[in-house]
């Protein structure tokens, strides 16, 4: 056994154990570590202690990681120690008290300092920052024998210790040199409305106003402003912002500018030595945020463990955040400057405000007060840099288009609706049930109802009906909705969750799980699906597919009835067979006593009713493929019988069908797919209501998208029209790869194409140089699938879950 | 009360599930990944679906049929649904694996 290296943490704060947290994911026995911190306390979260100075938590609600976990993961932890050198020759560390740690690696992550105006009197007693749980403290001794407070600095740090010392029940007044509060963050519209409210909850402000010096015997008594006013005050809490703590740095030899000078990998010049959070620099940028430290840390641990990883690019970042009750938001450039434009809308009634910055054609900023729902997906816009052209309204009004062209009278069909008439068909929810539920039983969001009800829970088509109830009912009541993930074990978005897992290359559902901290760490049966697809679709060669994360019907490769019997479906390329095999079928139905056979929708023989153990036989019997008639895959390609016979043929679309059918079986995709190929336009497969359908024209091929026949029927868009059959196979795998790197789980391409606009479609794949590049994607998929139900005939390990055990024994 | 003898661990997969009929009652076994083997009535008390086919999240197995969720150690559904399933007590021998079950 190798013999672990020393790795030394300095700094026990979010950033730094936070990193520490998923290097021990990526590799556990690689080091020993050692981590330092200059607190009394295990790691806390920071951002969480405005809340404990708001009263409503203590100290221990914001730890993160509580002493147990130090011990738990062999890491030793030295509290009240301050690093003040680091001796690169002899690779060691030395504390203040003298204490000395040796190391084969060591990070840097003492965050930053406040930053003291440097006023004369700013030495007093009772001038502090607001920066951790000692400053907490200090309020609330002062809050105990004095009454004025006064606070420097109204961004966001300044506002919340001002509605701590509120709460504390002292009379608090902020001072900030700009005319307009949180100017970093809102534009001058939403920051009014802030200090609108901020003064309604008895906050007073005194803005453009510069703080020249403290006055006082020994302790603090007035603040003088260079304007020559001045206020009495017993307490001065410092809150004009952070600088990076570069101080070890400085004394170690370390190149630093602003913050310590990192690489795209958080090294700084100096061999193994690393740096990240607060406390670094990168390509010229200092962070005071939470996400970007974390991004660091995910990539310095992948370094740490010896894992590939692309280096840190740097962050765009957002800001939501509650001020106050009071919930804000914005994100990228949102001040108009030439060249932008901004759409708003603002509602004085609801205190509601909401900022959309656009330029050419692209969201580059937006401020939201009052409601920030929207926060995540114009987030995302922004950062997809993805063209908004024509949605701008949708956008704005947070309602899409086909909502707003929609007559009116929704309402009124909801309320004229009688109790007893079932909403959602799926889950038999009648109307009075939601009613109950949002009158008697306090459901009040679209979640809690889902979760009461059950409606809208299965296939979703009834989602707006709900919606519409859920106001109907609940009027003003209706609260406003946890942001909603891919599940409730998570709250990120499938772009955010897909997002993650590339950057940080997430290799297993359970480090997915772990590392963007489910709250439900064994997941359920939504989310543990869809990251096994997600993972699958993004590394199709290093990611070994998880059969406990599938539905039951692909865990066995038959489709399971109501009974529990399965039900098998022999692939017949196009729909075209012969006597040969259909004798075979008949055979094996009639051996294993198959009670129905029935011809599907998509033109294939279905035999019903076969038991769980008689599976792996029947197909060893079959010798055929049995199609995959219920995964999320490729399912049936649906043919008319074209040129070959038909007077009307254009094109020989059997040979075409049986052609896309081979190409594409076994291909995995975020829901199920199927295809057609009509002959000529009288369009006898039904193409034009298929995922993809190919009708022939004379002399060319149409090629429709985005069909579905099931809960809501959408008849197909037209994608393209080509000549030759090389061309329909190369735009059948493009547009299928794109809807797989693209769509959400279980989202259909209808409702998918309905989602990302069909022109976004037809751009992804207009060049021929895009579509083969998603074309090589997909076949390189292709080539590492195997035909499940071989590998089950071949393998007894596998063939042995088919049966039940063979009778117990008493003992 | 009796103890019968099912058969050895290495019969189930990990995260994986088997069924044994004892009488009338179908029983349906899983192998948790901390190594525990936990026995229910192999029944939904839903629609009767069979929830050895479930999937199985933590110690919460999925009815494959409608998702119904059931709690492997107590049986009891979860929210928003309820209902209840047959537990079965097990054993494991620590030196060869064999599982028993107690009816």
């Amino acid at each position: 056994m190798t013999v672990p290296k020393k790795l030394v943490l300095i700094g026990n704060g979010m950033a730094g154990v936070r990193a520490i947290e998923h290097l021990l994911k990526l590799a556990p026995d690689t080091y020993e570590i050692t981590i330092f911190g200059a607190e009394p306390h295990p790691n806390y979260n920071r951002i969480m202690l405005s809340t404990v100075l708001a009263g409503s938590t203590e100290l221990k609600d914001i730890v993160i990681n509580d002493w147990d976990w130090y011990k738990d993961n062999h890491i030793t932890l030295h509290t009240n120690q301050t690093i003040k050198k680091i001796d690169t020759q002899r690779k060691v560390v030395i504390s203040e008290s003298g204490m000395e740690a040796p190391y084969d690696e060591v990070v840097i992550a003492t965050g930053s300092k406040p930053f003291m105006l440097p006023i004369p009197g700013a030495d007093k007693e009772g001038v502090i920052a607001f920066r951790d749980i000692q400053d907490c403290e200090k309020m609330f001794s002062a809050a105990k024998s004095y009454k004025k407070a006064a606070v420097i600095g109204a961004g966001l740090l300044g506002l919340e210790a001002a509605r701590g010392l509120l709460n504390l029940g002292m009379e608090v007044t902020v001072i900030h040199k700009h005319p307009y509060i949180m100017e970093r963050q809102l534009d001058e519209a939403a920051s009014l409305m802030l200090r609108k409210e901020l003064e309604a909850q008895g906050m007073k402000f005194l803005l453009s106003k510069h703080s020249a010096s403290i006055t006082g015997r020994g302790r603090v008594k007035e603040l003088q402003f260079t304007d020559g006013s001045h206020l009495a005050t017993d307490l001065i809490v410092m809150a004009v912002g952070i600088r990076p703590n570069v101080d070890l740095a400085r004394s170690s030899g370390i190149d630093y500018n602003n913050g310590i000078l990192v690489d795209d990998f958080m090294n700084t010049n100096m061999a193994h030595v690393s740096a990240l959070g607060e406390c670094v620099e990168h390509r010229g940028v200092a962070y005071g945020l939470v996400a970007p430290l974390y991004e660091q840390g995910a990539v310095l641990a992948k370094r740490l463990a010896g894992v590939e990883t692309a280096g840190y690019a740097g962050s765009v970042t957002s800001t939501k955040l509650k001020v106050s009750g009071v919930d804000v938001f914005s994100a990228g450039r949102f001040i108009e400057t030439e060249g932008s434009r901004a759409l708003r809308i603002q509602d004085d009634m609801a205190g509601t405000y909401k900022k959309i910055v656009i330029r050419g054609g692209k969201l580059i900023g937006a401020v939201l007060f009052g409601d920030t729902a929207d926060g995540a997906s114009l987030f995302a816009s922004i950062k997809s840099g993805e063209s908004i052209e024509g949605r701008e309204k949708e956008l704005l009004l947070g309602i899409s288009n086909d909502l707003l062209g929609k007559s009116g009278g929704s309402a009124s069909r909801l309320e004229n609706m009688p109790d007893d008439e079932i909403v959602c068909g799926c889950n038999g929810v009648t109307k009075g049930a939601i009613g109950d539920a949002v009158l008697n039983k306090g459901c009040h969001t679209f979640g809690e109802l889902k979760a009461c009800t059950k409606a809208s829970a299965s296939c979703g088509g009834c989602k707006a009906d709900i919606e519409g109830l859920l106001h109907l009912f609940a009027g003003d009541a209706v609260g406003e909705s946890a942001k909603e993930g891919i599940c409730g074990c998570t709250s990120l978005s499938r772009d955010e969750i897909v997002e993650q897992i590339q950057s940080m290359r997430l290799m297993t559902i359970k480090e997915v799980m772990h590392v963007l901290d489910w709250n439900n760490k064994e997941g359920c049966s939504k989310c543990r699906p869809s990251l096994n697809y997600y993972l699958g679709m993004l590394f199709p060669e290093d990611y070994v597919d998880e059969k406990e994360s599938r539905f039951t019907n692909e865990r066995y490769h038959a489709n399971i009835q109501k009974d529990g019997t399965y039900s098998v479906v022999p692939r017949i390329y196009g729909g075209v067979t012969t006597p040969a095999d259909l004798i075979k079928i008949a055979s094996v139905a009639e051996k294993f006593n198959v009670p129905l056979v029935k011809f599907t929708g998509g033109q294939r023989l279905d035999l019903f009713g076969v038991k769980k153990e008689d599976l792996p036989k029947m197909w060893e019997e079959l010798e055929m493929a049995s199609g995959h008639a219920y995964g999320k895959t490729l399912r049936t390609v649906k043919t008319c019988v074209g040129n070959t016979f038909c007077r009307f043929g254009t094109q020989d679309a059997m040979a075409m069908g049986i052609k896309m059918e081979k190409a594409f079986e076994r291909l995995n995709a975020p829901a199920k797919f199927k295809l057609a190929v009509s002959g000529c336009p009288r369009n006898c497969a039904e193409a034009t209501i298929k995922d993809l359908g190919v009708v022939a024209i004379d002399g060319a091929w149409e090629i429709h998208v985005g069909g579905n026949a099931g809960v809501k029927v959408r008849a197909c868009d037209l994608l393209t029209t080509v000549k030759t059959e090389d061309e329909v196979m190369e735009w059948t795998g493009a547009y299928l790869q794109y809807y797989r790197e693209t769509a959400q789980w279980n989202e259909r391409t209808a409702h998918w194409i309905d989602r990302v606009g069909l022109d976004t479609v037809k751009k992804a794949l207009e060049k021929q140089e895009d579509r083969l590049a998603l074309v090589e994607r997909v076949q390189k998929t292709l080539s590492l699938t195997t035909d499940p139900w071989k590998e089950i005939v071949d393998n007894d390990e596998l063939r042995k879950n088919f049966e039940p055990i063979a009778g117990p024994l008493p003992v | 009360m009796s103890k019968l003898l099912i058969g050895k661990l290495s019969d189930i997969d990990v995260r994986g599930s088997r069924t044994v009929r004892v009488k009338e009652t179908e029983i349906a076994l899983f192998r948790l990944e901390d190594g525990s083997v936990l026995a229910i009535e192999n029944r939904c008390p839903h629609k009767g679906g069979l929830l050895s086919e479930g999937m199985v999240c933590g110690t919460v197995v999925h009815c494959p049929l409608h998702d119904w969720k059931v709690d492997l150690h107590s049986g009891l559904v979860k929210d928003p649904d309820d209902g209840c399933v047959t537990t079965f007590a097990t054993e494991i021998d620590p030196d060869n694996g064999a599982i028993y079950v107690v009816i």
